[in-house]
Order: structure tokens, then sequence, then C-alpha cells
């Protein structure tokens, strides 16, 4: 009796399982079909069409990379920035995050709370609104900074300075965490060794912490990727500096009517991040686990 | 197709200098501490100092500006005292942007958190794990430029003589019912946006979740196993109760992420047909209508409503701590 | 050390690509014979600089932009660097705040123009720029880009908005003739609708920018109305948004648009304008579903691949009659450059913009309208770009710049735009004039 009723209880959460991955899977199945399709098909019929007479083409994707317009034909470079751009602004974040979380988890000090909270509140304060001020800095300098006043390959300096600063709340948020989680006992025993912080940070700080950080340069890995606001911003939007969310989103056409061009964008913007993605689900999850168990 | 890899050398250049300059400056830290037996204060100020500096740079002074300027006009030169905030509280627009920002909020986070919990306790001990998680989180890896062709794809409306080209309306008519224009009939294209909203967060909920659900000890459960309770038993009484600090922190990201969620609405209906929200009005207020004070205003109703959840989260650490 | 190695022998395999697919660039284009920079001469030699140039023409357009002005970059020596992005209007604001203007950029909306202009940001035309202004655009061109007297800026690209799109195909077959006035246009309206057709088709969907065509298509009705008097006067809000003229030429719009016998062809009821994009909105009437789709000249470029312009083509285009068959009221918009640099450069690449070569240039690489005098329509590239060009050209039209790109934006690219949805979605003529009078900006 117990059984049967373990059985079907169990077969419910299955069969919800595989409800929520096929809705899940839908829409995007939809644009990837959509991306093989001709245009005019794209345009007048829906995508399930496919299955029952398949014309499928190429032409969006060979649009999207090489271009029938010579300016559309340079994806390669913009793929270049996207690259330049993303991992120094994945890597910067990481380690001051890791160094900052290390300080507010394991050193004692007055005011470590209010800090923690302070950082945290800081996640609110909306992006858009802080990129007139990180302009004005970047052009007319502030206080005894000086402005940057950038051209070229620098350009990117001021990117991976936004990205990084944008991203710390996060980062500093999931990695305190986690090493707070961790048990005290094997730092005070080193501690007691009279390693210093140093030692600490290196030799038992980092190998503890590293799932965390993995999950977090994904998130952030992804999150760069993607991203077309800070880019189209600050990244110059020339095919010297702008990263392909830059790129792909100009391919549209100036009234949006080349829209078909966007289903094969999207699958050739997302190769990178899903690959990404594959080959570290591992990491990724285990990460955001050991993240969450405090709480 | 023209690419020159020469000409990219300079940006490889800058990347390893840009790389070379941050090691350098890592490095100084890490030598600094290695230093004799620093006092803690010292240590700390040290670990800290350069994401504090970053942070008030680039998030903390811009977020003061912000308050300040939202008692400014248009031009962020003259003071109106509170009219930006009169104005927030008796403009349609705004009103619809708040009303709508106050729906995603409960929803979103509430839907993402249960699909994903759900989700994530009937896959979390099965061999097709990290399969099973990477279906749900594929829409993350996919930008929201793509996100909004998708969805738009889905509410797409054809005249009930045509063929239909989204999903939805398909499934309508195969019922026999007459398509509809989901994006522009209010209050339901809220509806909508919500559920596209929540297909992109649910993946991250479930990855979280799973990872939670694994951490509780296999004693437990098996324990509460032999002495007859159901699967559904186990999770209401063993699993959800230990689960459920992660829990509250998923909600809590979710709900951040939810106010100043922009994209979804950006690229599916920019806002018209009255599903505006209000990081979505603010960016209109302040960069396309030049009203620099209004959107400042709106930028700190965003500030206002966060905080009651930033201040569950500080209680949670005290109480953790 | 298995984690880390997959990851960087993706990451090598992806470089690998990127280089796989560096074919090795051609050295540049060759270089100018000096008979070939002759016509540059008078713009001097700038070798080593720079002018940044921000609009939001992109892919296409941007590429015809660039190929244009690449002989005058070659023999100026200067570089001429074009980013083009589809948020311009909202990121202009942005650049400028943050203190990174570019030095050119492309104004789509005049209203933009004057509030940088205003506030102190760009930089007025050189004597240079300001006499080949006066010589190449009429005043009314002129005084879009003029502000407390001062002129900022040349027109450069204009679209005249009043056409009615049309299958000429359809209307042979049905016995139907270019109508000339309003109650011509109403006849051949009611014509086609009494043989089963709806004969008109319209789309406002257009992402933020949801709602402009019916805001044109108000301003046309009324610019044919009242004239070009009681038109500047309500763009100026001199009269009321909601004064009882501007409600009836909503309501003469509304007998069209929000009127399910006439609308929306090929697309359903009437109220399905609002969900089709503008882009694919003229469509039916390839396919003989709609009769007439009243959209700008630049929706030549927005037909599906193939399809041929003209009189006797695929379609054509008539310009919206008013009621006197002798009158060119003309609705359009335009896109005008302005500096906020004023650096010997940029001067001369200004120079080199307003002068007729450059928009004789641009119109034989493609699509483009310009309302200079020494433009010559034969240079056009569709017989629509030449009906603009010679209807800008014609000194008996009246032209008007669409209204809603003068109002202040908060109305003009705000409350108008959703004001207009709220209309095609149903709302009464009255409460939607209304609400947009009182949002318009008190300071």
């Amino acid at each position: 009796m117990n059984g049967v009723r373990e059985r079907l209880a169990s077969r419910a959460f299955t069969s919800a399982a595989v409800v929520i991955a096929v809705l899940w899977t839908i829409p995007t199945l939809g644009l990837l079909l959509s991306s093989f399709r001709p245009e005019e098909e794209i345009k007048t019929t829906g995508w399930w069409q496919v299955f029952g007479s398949p014309r499928l083409t190429l032409d969006n994707y060979r649009e999207v990379l090489s271009g029938g317009a010579n300016s559309s034909g340079r994806l390669a470079e913009y793929f270049v920035n996207s690259v330049v751009i993303t991992l120094p602004s994945v890597l910067f974040p990481l380690v001051l995050a890791f160094f900052a979380a290390y300080a507010l988890a394991w050193i004692d000090f007055r005011g470590r709370d209010a800090l923690v909270v302070g950082i945290f509140a800081l996640q609110i304060v909306p992006l858009q609104m802080a990129l007139v001020p990180l302009l004005k800095l970047f052009s007319q300098g502030w206080l005894f900074l000086p402005a940057w006043n950038l051209t070229g390959p620098a350009r990117f300096g001021q990117v991976w300075f936004a990205h990084t600063v944008f991203s710390l709340p996060f980062a500093v948020f999931l990695l305190h965490n986690f090493l707070a989680g961790l048990p005290r006992d094997v730092i005070e025993a080193a501690r007691v060794d009279g390693a210093s912080h140093g030692t600490l940070l290196l030799r038992i700080g980092l190998p503890l912490a590293r799932p965390a950080l993995v999950t977090f340069a994904i998130i952030q890995f992804i999150w760069v990727w993607n991203d077309l606001l800070v880019a189209l911003t600050l990244s110059g939007g020339t095919a010297e500096t702008a990263p392909m969310t830059v790129r792909l989103a100009s391919m549209a056409g100036t009234y949006g009517n080349e829209w078909q061009r966007l289903t094969a964008g999207a699958f050739v913007a997302a190769f990178v991040p899903l690959l990404v993605f594959f080959s570290l689900r591992r990491h990724f999850a285990r990460g955001l686990l050991a993240g969450s168990v405090k709480g | 197709m023209s690419f020159d890899a020469v000409a990219q050398q300079p940006k490889l250049l800058y990347l390893l200098q840009g790389i070379a300059a941050f090691a350098a400056v890592v490095s100084l830290i890490l030598l600094a501490l290695h230093q004799g037996p620093a006092r803690r204060r010292a240590a700390a100020l040290l670990l800290l100092a350069p994401a504090l500096l970053l942070l008030t740079v680039g998030l903390l002074l811009p977020g003061l500006r912000t308050v300040l300027l939202s008692f400014t006009d248009s031009s962020g030169d003259a003071w109106v005292g509170f009219d930006n905030y009169v104005w927030m509280v008796t403009d349609p627009r705004a009103l619809v942007a708040l009303r709508n920002t106050l729906t995603w909020v409960v929803l979103v986070p509430l839907t993402a958190t249960s699909v994903g919990l759900l989700y994530a306790a009937a896959v979390a001990r099965s061999r097709f794990r990290t399969s099973a998680l990477s279906v749900v989180l594929t829409p993350m890896a996919i930008s929201f430029v793509g996100a909004g062709v998708v969805w738009k794809f889905v509410y797409a409306y054809r005249p009930a003589e045509a063929g239909q080209i989204g999903l939805l309306n398909q499934l309508v008519v195969a019922f026999g019912g007459e398509p509809r224009q989901w994006l522009v009939d209010a209050p339901w294209n809220v509806l909508l946006l919500v559920v596209a909203m929540v297909w992109t967060q649910t993946g991250f909920a479930a990855v979280l979740l799973a990872g939670a659900i694994r951490a509780v000890p296999g004693e437990l459960t098996e324990a509460a196993r032999l002495d007859g309770a159901s699967p559904r038993q186990i999770f209401w009484r063993i699993t959800l109760p230990s689960i459920r600090p992660t829990v509250s922190v998923v909600v809590l990201a979710q709900a951040i992420g939810t106010f100043k969620a922009f994209d979804i609405v950006k690229t599916t209906t920019g806002g018209q047909f009255d599903t505006g929200v209000i990081a979505h009005e603010m960016y209109d207020q302040a960069f396309r209508y030049g009203e620099t004070g209004r959107g400042a205003a709106l930028a700190v109703l965003l500030f206002v409503l966060v905080t009651p959840f930033v201040a569950h989260q500080v209680r949670a650490q005290r109480r953790a701590g | 050390m298995r984690f880390g190695a997959r990851p960087a022998l993706a990451f090598i395999a992806l470089a690998a690509l990127a280089t796989a697919c560096g074919v090795p660039q051609d050295s540049g284009a060759p270089s100018r014979s000096t008979a070939a920079c002759g016509p540059y001469a008078r713009y001097g030699e700038h070798p080593g600089t720079k002018v940044t140039v921000y609009a939001e023409n992109r892919d296409r357009e941007a590429d015809l932009f660039e190929e244009t002005w690449a002989d005058f970059a070659d023999c100026t020596g200067i570089e001429v660097q074009y980013e083009g992005d589809g948020e311009f209007e909202a990121r202009i604001q942005l650049r400028v705040d943050g203190g990174s203007a570019p030095d050119v950029a492309f104004f789509p909306q005049p209203g933009l123009l004057e509030h940088f202009a205003q506030a102190g940001r760009l930089k007025p035309v050189s004597a240079g720029v300001e006499a080949l202004a006066k010589q190449g655009w009429s005043a009314d061109w002129n005084s879009y880009a003029t502000v407390n007297g001062t002129l900022y800026g040349t027109p450069l690209v204009a679209n005249v908005k009043s056409f009615v799109w049309y299958s000429p195909t359809f209307f042979r077959e049905r016995g139907l003739s270019v109508p000339r006035t309003w109650s011509e246009l109403m006849a051949v309206t009611e014509k086609v609708a009494a043989s089963g057709v709806k004969p008109w088709c319209a789309g406002i969907e257009s992402a933020e920018a949801t709602g402009w065509p019916v805001t044109d298509w108000i301003e046309d009705v009324l610019l044919r109305q009242q004239g070009t008097d009681v038109y500047d006067r309500w763009v100026a809000h001199e009269i009321p948004f909601n004064d009882p003229r501007v409600i009836k030429a909503m309501d003469t719009v509304g007998s069209i648009l929000k009127n399910d016998r006439y609308a929306n062809g090929g697309f359903g009821p009437a109220r399905s304008i609002a969900s089709i994009s503008f882009q694919e909105a003229g469509t039916p009437v390839l396919s003989g579903d709609c009769a007439m789709h009243r959209q700008a000249s630049f929706y030549a470029d927005l037909w599906p691949h193939g399809t041929e312009i003209g009189p006797d083509k695929d379609v054509f285009a008539f310009l919206l009659p008013g009621d006197d068959p002798a009158g060119r009221p003309v609705l359009g918009g335009g896109v005008f450059t302005a500096a906020f640099a004023d650096r010997p450069e940029v001067r001369a690449f200004q120079e080199y913009l307003a002068s007729a070569d450059f928009a004789n240039a641009r119109m034989r690489k493609g699509p483009f309208v310009s309302a200079i005098r020494g433009v010559d329509p034969a240079n056009a590239a569709t017989p629509v770009d030449r009906l603009a060009i010679q209807l800008l050209q014609d000194p008996r039209t009246q032209f008007r710049f669409d209204g809603s790109d003068l109002m202040p934006a908060s109305v003009g690219a705000g409350t108008f735009w959703k004001g207009a949805v709220d209309w095609v979605g149903g709302a009464g003529t009255r409460q939607v004039a209304d609400s947009v009078e009182q949002s318009w900006p008190s300071h």
C-alpha cells in the first residue's frame, strides 16, 4: 500500500518535472527552428509548420555571420571585442570580491555587519542612473582623479571598470555568504598556528571558496557577454571596441524590418555562454549549493 | 568577410596589459598582507579597500546624486522640492508602472521559486540532474534581445483568416477560439510578461534549490521514509524546513532582480499598452524625455521599495550570525 | 586538474576558429588620384584627424553613409568614425550628460536638437555652413535647426510622410483612379469597401515608439483641414492640444482607422492596428487584401524583397489629398546634423554634409531623399524618392514638419503616442485629447 502511494507520488513529481522541462524548452525550440527558416516563412507562418513542409536554409546565419552589408562582415572583430571585454570583467570583480568577502567573513572588526549590509544594499542602485556619473568620471575626471579620455582599445578599460563596479555587491554578497557558512574551526586552527592573513587567504580560503568562485564566474560571464546597456554606453559602438551584442542589436536594420536575423543572431551570441555553461554546469550547481547553505 | 588578425593585436595587447596591471595591484596587496603579524583592522582595510573604493565611486556616489536630482527639474539645475514625487503619485502612467511593478514583484519571485522548487525536488536526486537543470537554465544564456524575440513569437497576433505565427494563438485557434492580441489587452498582457520573466528566472532558482536539497542529510529523509512517510510528506515535513534559508535567499534575490527588471519589458512591448514597470519608466523619463528629475524620483522610489527586503536580509543575517 | 582543462580547450578551439576566419584584408582602398580629389580640395587637408558621428541609422543605411563619404575621408585625411544606435534618442542624452558627446550627431527630431542648443551644448554652425544652408534649403527647413536666431545645424535627410501607398494593378482592375481631393479619396474608400475588401491597412506597433503612425495620420489630416497656421500654433501649443479643430481632425481619422468596415484590411478588425508592426502593415496591399496604406516615403525600403516600385509596378504612392486639388500640403520628417565640437575637421565635415554634392552622391548609392535645392531628382533611386524630391522642390508645396518631433519629448514621444494607442484601442477622442493636453509640461 505504502509502496504504491510512494510510487504514485514520486511519479507525480517526475511528470511535473517533465512538463516544466517541456514548457521551458518549447519557446527556445521555436526560436531555434525559426532561425533555419527563410525570411518570408518566418514572417507569415508558424514555426511548427516546419514539421509539415520542411524548407530549411542557412540564410539567416549567413547574413549574421558574413552579411550582405559591408559593416556586418566583421562579426569576428566584434567577437574578439567580446572576449577582450569579458575576461577582465569576470576576473577583476572575482578577485576583489573574494578579498572583501574574506575580510568580512573571517576577520573580526567593528562595523563589519554594517558594511555587509551596506554593500548588499548597493545592489539596488539602478545601473541606468549610475551610467551618467561614470561617464562623467571618465570624460572629466573627479576630485583628484584625472579624466581618462580614452580612445581606441583603451576604451575597454572603461567597460571593465563599469562591469567590475556593478557586479561587486552581488559578488561580495554571494562569496561572503559562502565563506561565513564554512566551519570556523578550520580557520581558528590555522590562526593559532600563527599564519598571516595572506597565507590564510591563499592556502585555506581560496581552495574552500572555489565552488562559489566558479559559480560567480559563470553568472558574471553570462551577464557580461549578454550585456548591451553598458556596452552601448561605454564601449563606443564601433568595430574597434564594441562587443557582439551591439552588432547583433543593430542587425535588425534602421527600421527593425530585418528582425528575422535576430533569430539566428540570438543563437550565435548564445553559443559561447551555452558552451561555458554546459562544460561547467557541475561546478555551477556545486557552487550555488554551497553558497546557499547558510542563507 | 574581411577580418584582419593583425589589426586585433592592439586589443589583445591591451587585454594583457590590463590583466598584468591588475595582477600587480593584487600582488602588492598580498605582499603587504604577508608583512609581519598585521593587526586585524589593517588587514581588513587592506583587503576591503579596492572594493570599497570602486563601490563608492561607481555606486554610492551615483546613488546619492540620484537622490539629489530627484528634487530638481528636468535639466537637473533648479530645485523644485517634492514636485517630482507629487507627479509620481498623480501621473496615470507612473501609477500604472507602480501597479505593474508591485504585481511583478509579488508574482515573479513566488512563481519562479515555486516552480523552481518543484523542479528541483523532482530532479535533485535523479541521475539526470545536471542535464535536467541545464534545460531550465538555457534561457539565462540567451540574451534579452533573444528572449524578446522568443516571447514576441509566442504572443504574436494574426487575424483569424490568416495562419497564426504565434504559438499561443495557434493553440487558441486549434481549440476553436478567436485569436487575441495578447500583448495589447490590459491587464492580461502584464501577466504574460510576468510569464516571460519567470521563464528567464526559474532556472537560477531551481539550481540553487536543487543544491540545497542535496545538502539535506540523507539520514533524515531515510529515517522518515522508514517510518512510512510518503515522498510528499517528506518534502513538506523534512526537506522544505531544512532548506528554508535557501528559499528565502532565492526569493530575495528574485525580488531584487524583479524590481530592476527592464529588458523584458523593453524588448517585448516597450512599456506600451500599460505594461510599463518602474525601472523602464525611469529610463524613459530620464533619457528619452529628458526629465532627469522625474527619472531620479522613480529611482528613489525603487530604493524605498527594496528597503524592506534589505531589512529582512539584515535581520536574517543577525539571527544566523 | 580536471577542472579547467575543458574550458581551456574550448577557449583554444574558439580562438582557432576566430583566427581561421581571418582572411587577410586587401590593403585598404587604393589611394585617390589627385583628379578624384579635386571636388574635395575646398575642405582642406586634415591628416591624422578624426571626427566621430553618432546617429540612429544602422546596418545597410550605415554602410551607405560610410560609402558616400569614403572619398571625402580619403582626400581630406579625416577619419570619420560612424556609430549607429537604435537607442539614439535616449543615449545621446546620456552621453552628453556624461561629457562624452560625439563630434557630430544626426538628430531625427528638431525638438531634441533644440534641447541641446538651449542647454548650450551644441556649437553654432560656421559661416561657411550657414551660407550653404541659406543657399540650399528653404527658410522653413532652416528654421527647424534655428534656436533663438542662431543656426545650429543643417538638414541631412528628408522624409515625405503624406504618401498613400497603393497597388496600381488593384486600382486598374477595379477602375479606380488616384484621388485628387479628400472627397475623391473617401469615394474610393467607399467603393472598395462596398466590394468586400477593407480599403485601408495600418499598423502602429513599434516597440517604445508604438503609436507614431497614428499621430502622423492625425497631423496630416489637421494640416489639410485647418491649414498651416492652425497646425503651427497647435504644435507650438499656442492653441490647446484638445482644441475642437484637433478633435475634428482626430474624428476624421477615426472614421477610417476606427471603422471596422474600412480597416484593418488583411489583418482583421480595426483594433488589430495596435498589434501590427508598422514595418509589415502595408504588405496586404501586395496581396489585394487592402487597397491603401498611408506611410512615409521611407516605406519603400520596407516592402518585401523583390517588390517593384513605380506607377505601373507592384506598388506606388500618391500624395494624401486635401480639399483643394491644387494644394500641396506635405507633412514630413527629417534628420539634422549638428556638432558638439568646432575643430576645423568637424567644420569641414559639416560643410561637406551640407553640400548638394553629398546629397547627390548619397542618392546615387540607394534610397535617399534630401530637401536641398541643388539635388537632381534624376539621381533618385526609386520613383517614390523622385516624387518626394519633386514635391519638396515644388514651390506650391506647403511643407510642415511632423508635429510630434517638434513637441516636448515627453508629449511628442510620450503621451501623444500613448494616447494614440489608447485611442485605437477604443478610448474616446475627447478623453484622449484631454489627457494629452494635461500632460503638457508647464516649464
